[in-house]
């Protein structure tokens, strides 16, 4: 018993070695330009979102996945066109290019009438948008046959997926929704509550596979987390009842401090969901670049001198398996602790008066 | 990296409006439905195993009862049947010693009646012979009428004295 679960444990961490130094070789290509090894520049690329899916780099050949790219301006009208057209940003395509420097960098620009650089409306399918869809189309995969299990085989013990599955979903049925809104009113909310739970889990695990379809930094971007605490603040705000909003701009707090809580409880109301946002996109981020920043170690001492290079990589492997078992443990947490407060901002809101 | 993207707002917000929509409709709902009716069955089948299981002592304990009156019921019947028993066999005791006396009795009678019956034919054959006797006597001896009504009067007497 104990010897097969050191076995599977030295397996496990074999393969994530070898898939954490694959990555670590594809990304060597990232960071490096005229001036050498930039580790802060490859973090920030590696993290950030772009047109095309890069996969490897196989000497000076870049090998990606070309993206749609879905752009509006007032001047050029719709222009829809692969991100191949740019040639890993090295060309311009019908006056658009991606900008090398600046605030925009990384961002498509295109020079308007007075000569400036300018942003069209962007509504590429970028590398987070493509990741955000696989991850979808899991999702939709993954529960619509786990309901048919269900259908399938009504009040019998669940098998395979399903089996995997329900502890999670009853889960957050029982400990998060049931217990933060209440026996009577949860079930309204589930649909929105178990969507959130797996979307977030599912693309913070995908995260943190190296190569595609995972890799993308999908929840760890703000776009993304805006949206989903934007969600919850306007399922909050449009649920709040009488007893709610009285606690907001009539708290019960005596009339001397009424000046002092009102803006306060108003500030809490857009507090709640801009902390959701920020958790969420700064665990995930943080972790990509602690993971990242391992690498850049490598790459740093690998310029001083080829062995310290290999030497730090031993060191930098180890510390990025423990990371990326810690970061395991992140994915759950984070998206449990996005649904339990969500789920909680809803149970405030709808909460009867008691007193 | 902490400004937003248009684009990412975009398609997020429309891929996760359609993946809650469809997951609502088609996962989410059969899902808690099947959830909630298992979890209901499941507490009626255990609901339904004590409720059997309380059946099951009552059952048993009726069948003990049930036992018990039949043994009961058994025995006061073994003892009602050796009752009986013993009242035909004294009643036919007593019986048969009547009967035999009543046959006894009966044929004592008849015994009797038949001894009275023998005895009066005898007599009436002896009176039937004394006749006959008689008859031959008188027969012979009526020349002399005095020796005559002397022997009458002493026959008269004799059957007087019988």
């Amino acid at each position: 018993m104990i010897a097969t679960a050191i076995k599977a444990v030295k397996q496990t961490f074999l393969i994530v070695s070898l898939i954490l130094l694959s990555w670590s070789q594809s990304m060597a290509a990232g960071g490096h330009s005229d001036e050498g090894f930039q580790p802060g520049a490859f973090i920030m690329d590696h993290i950030a979102d772009s047109y095309e899916w890069h996969i490897t780099t196989i000497g000076e050949k870049h090998v990606s996945i070309p993206l749609p790219v879905i752009l509006y301006s007032e001047e050029k009208g719709f222009d829809v066109f692969l991100s191949s057209k740019f040639h890993h940003g090295h060309d311009a395509y019908n006056g658009y290019e991606i900008a090398h420097e600046g605030d925009l960098k990384g961002k498509i620009v295109y020079q308007n009438e007075v000569g400036e650089w300018v942003r069209p409306w962007d509504i590429s399918i970028t590398k987070n948008v493509t990741a955000l869809f696989i991850s979808m189309l899991i999702l939709l995969w993954v529960f619509i046959s786990v309901a048919n299990a269900y259908k399938r085989r009504p009040g019998q013990a669940p098998t395979g997926l399903q089996n995997m599955l329900e502890p999670l979903i009853l889960f957050i049925r029982d400990d998060v929704a049931k217990s933060s809104i209440g026996e009577k009113k949860y079930e309204r909310f589930m649909p929105y509550l178990l969507t959130i739970f797996f979307v977030i889990f599912l693309n913070n695990l995908m995260g943190l596979i190296p190569f595609f379809p995972g890799g993308a930094n999908v929840t760890g971007n703000i776009a993304v987390t805006l949206i989903f605490a934007l969600i919850t603040f306007v399922i909050t705000s449009l649920n709040g009842n009488r007893n709610y909003w009285g606690h907001i701009f009539w708290p019960p707090v005596p009339h001397a401090l009424k000046p002092l809580m009102i803006p306060i409880e108003i500030i809490g109301v857009f507090i709640k969901p801009f902390v959701l946002m920020v958790r969420l996109f700064a665990n995930i981020t943080a972790g990509h670049i602690i993971m990242l920043g391992f690498f850049s170690l490598i790459f740093i001492f690998g310029a001083m001198s080829p062995a310290a290079g290999y030497g730090v990589s031993v060191v930098t492997i180890l510390f990025t398996v423990f990371m990326s078992f810690l970061e395991l443990l992140v994915a759950f947490i984070q998206a449990y602790v996005f649904t339990f407060l969500s789920a909680l901002y809803i149970g405030m809101a709808v909460e009867e008066a008691h007193h | 990296m902490i400004n937003p993207d248009f684009g990412l707002l975009f398609w997020t917000l429309v891929s996760f409006s359609i993946v809650v929509f469809i997951l609502g409709k088609f996962a989410w709902k059969p899902i808690m439905k099947s959830l909630k009716d298992r979890e209901y069955e499941i507490e009626n089948a255990i609901q339904s195993a004590k409720q059997a299981k309380v059946e099951m002592e009552q059952l048993q304990a009726s069948n003990e009862k049930i036992l018990l009156e039949a043994k009961s019921e058994r025995e006061q019947l073994m003892k009602e049947a050796r009752e009986v028993k013993e009242t035909i066999i004294k009643d036919a005791k007593s019986q048969a010693a009547v009967e035999a006396d009543k046959m006894l009795k009966t044929a004592k009678e008849s015994i009797e009646t038949e001894k009275a019956a023998a005895i009066s034919d005898i007599k009436k054959q002896v009176t039937e012979l004394s006749i006959l006797i008689a008859e031959k006597i008188l027969v012979k001896e009526l020349g002399n009428q005095e020796d005559q009504k002397k022997y009458i009067d002493s026959l008269l007497k004799d059957i007087n004295a019988n």
